[in-house]
């Protein structure tokens, strides 16, 4: 038997933008272990419910994570409406919708970026970032911030987007859809990365659902999941379909979330033909008694909030089961017998979000 | 700041921020924001590292990383306290996790605000400290 030896990796390492730690067991340069250390960002954010009230919790709910901010939030109000028994305006699900929708070609094109990093394709990058600013630049433009912005509250939204704003939306998407084609062809047909991509990291469908993984991770590996078809905001008026890949490596990951960028894009053009007029928030009275679990189909997956009032304007308890926490557990699996030097790009291919995770 | 003599190399660490503003540190690096242009680049390692950049109120278990990494970092070096989180602590303030701001582990030069802080008021606080490294530097030669 060959010696083993512990690597540590992390918590300050060059491919994480977010500090994560690994003890890496090794024999000579294949990976037998991965044992996780977690809590370098554990903030503890959901104990504050008890010291915020319910209304001016959203803030904090959004500052889970920079990335996937909006949604928080949106996960946050919703389940205080269903507790509260509110019905908000269709208006301002729509308009929930789209910012989630572009929440998500953001999310993914950051991931796509870091990806390329880690390939050390610098220049992929640098162009999958470029797009980005654009999406960037819808959100400051409809909202006044770049990637938090805080446009939720409990009973709608906060700002309205009119009609010339819409269609130049529509527009700067239409764009992007042809901007984004060589960046596609780049990923899924260039030589240099399907080398890298193709066949490491293989999920088995079995292995994704019994190790709970969720979102991009579990469809790369062919389970028809998607938990926007539950309905909640604009979606049961919207048509699209889970899509999913039944390779289960790390070039169908990529595949999956490239598709749905281009399905988000669908979603928005069909958004924005639809929207209704009306009323973007109700006004919001009492406090909430009750509780309540929401799902929401967040870019890195299925996010669960729970919440449970007390009949005051302080929360009793407020609990969010974040889709990297459930996605950890297969990272584990995928981990235990690959290449060192592949360790960085199979963490990367599950899109990691400690904060969300830590919370 | 007329001319920079040297091109400082920054690294960038998160304490315990919800990456908002680790996000908009990588953005400064993009072609849109090109930090690049003053000859500044983002490295992985401590030890060729002139700036830190640090987001994120620090909690007990990344004080230490902190610590560990600000004693890597060669001398001169200033340290750039970037977000409201690294400022005060921020939002997070009152979680029982969060210790306060930077200033709490290691002394801060300069100190960028924001919730996030813009790829903008990033670049300033940058040249900021760049200056204040010169100062530094010389500070280091007279002595």
């Amino acid at each position: 038997m060959a010696k083993r030896s512990i690597i540590p990796f992390g918590p300050q390492h060059p491919v994480l933008p977010e500090p994560i730690h690994l003890d890496l067991v090794l024999e000579d340069e294949v990976v037998v272990e991965a044992i996780p250390n977690i809590g370098f960002v554990h903030r503890g954010l959901e104990k504050l419910v008890k010291t915020r009230g319910y209304k001016q919790y959203v803030y904090v709910a959004e500052r889970v994570c920079g990335i996937c901010s909006f949604g928080h939030g949106m996960g946050y109000c919703e389940s205080v409406e269903r507790v509260m028994g509110i019905d908000i305006p269709r208006r301002a699900k729509y308009l929930r919708t789209m910012w989630m929708e572009l929440s998500r070609i953001h999310s993914h094109l950051l991931w796509l970026g870091l990806l390329a990093d880690a390939l050390g394709f610098e220049s992929l990058f640098m162009q999958s970032w470029r797009l980005r600013e654009k999406i960037l630049d819808i959100f400051d433009a409809t909202t006044g911030g770049r990637i938090i912005f805080s446009v939720n509250q409990i009973g709608g939204v906060l700002k309205d987007v009119d009609r010339s704003m819409l269609q130049e939306i529509d527009k700067t998407i239409t764009e992007l859809e042809q901007e984004l084609t060589p960046i596609t062809n780049t990923f899924l047909e260039d030589a240099l990365v399907n080398n890298r991509l193709r066949g490491l990291g293989v999920l088995t469908k079995e292995q994704a659902y019994t190790a709970g993984a969720v979102g991009p991770m579990l469809r790369a590996s062919g389970v028809d999941y998607d938990s926007r078809e539950t309905g909640y905001a604009a979606y049961n008026e919207l048509n699209f379909g889970p899509i999913i890949a039944i390779e289960g490596d790390s070039y169908a990951r990529t595949k999956v979330r490239l598709a749905e960028i281009l399905q988000s894009f669908e979603i928005l053009h069909e958004l924005i033909s639809k929207i209704p007029e009306g009323e973007i928030a109700v006004p919001v009275k009492g406090n909430p008694k009750g509780e309540c679990f929401v799902r929401i189909e967040q870019p890195r997956g299925e996010a669960i909030y729970y919440t449970k009032g007390n009949g005051t304007k302080y929360l009793d308890r407020f609990r969010l089961r974040t889709p990297t926490t459930s996605n950890i557990p297969p990272m584990l699996d995928l981990l235990k017998g690959c290449q060192l030097g592949d360790v960085p790009l199979l963490i990367l291919t599950i899109d990691p979000c400690i904060s969300c995770t830590e919370r | 700041m007329d001319r920079l003599k040297k091109s400082p190399w920054m690294l960038h660490y998160d304490a315990s921020s919800c990456n908002g503003c680790d996000i908009e540190v990588l953005a400064c690096t993009m072609p849109r924001f090109d930090i690049e242009r003053f000859g500044i680049i983002n490295t992985g390692n401590p030890f060729h590292a002139d700036i830190l950049l640090i987001t994120g109120g620090v909690n007990a278990q990344s004080a230490q990383v902190v610590k560990q990494i600000y004693s890597q970092m060669p001398n001169p070096k200033v340290v750039v306290a970037v977000g409201i989180c690294a400022c005060t602590g921020g939002v997070f303030k009152d979680c029982y996790n969060i210790l306060g701001g930077i200033d709490t582990v290691i002394p801060v030069d300069v100190y960028v605000p924001g919730c996030a802080a813009r790829p903008q008021s990033i670049i300033d606080g940058v040249l900021k400290a760049v200056d204040i490294l010169e100062k530094k530097k010389e500070a280091q030669t007279h002595e």
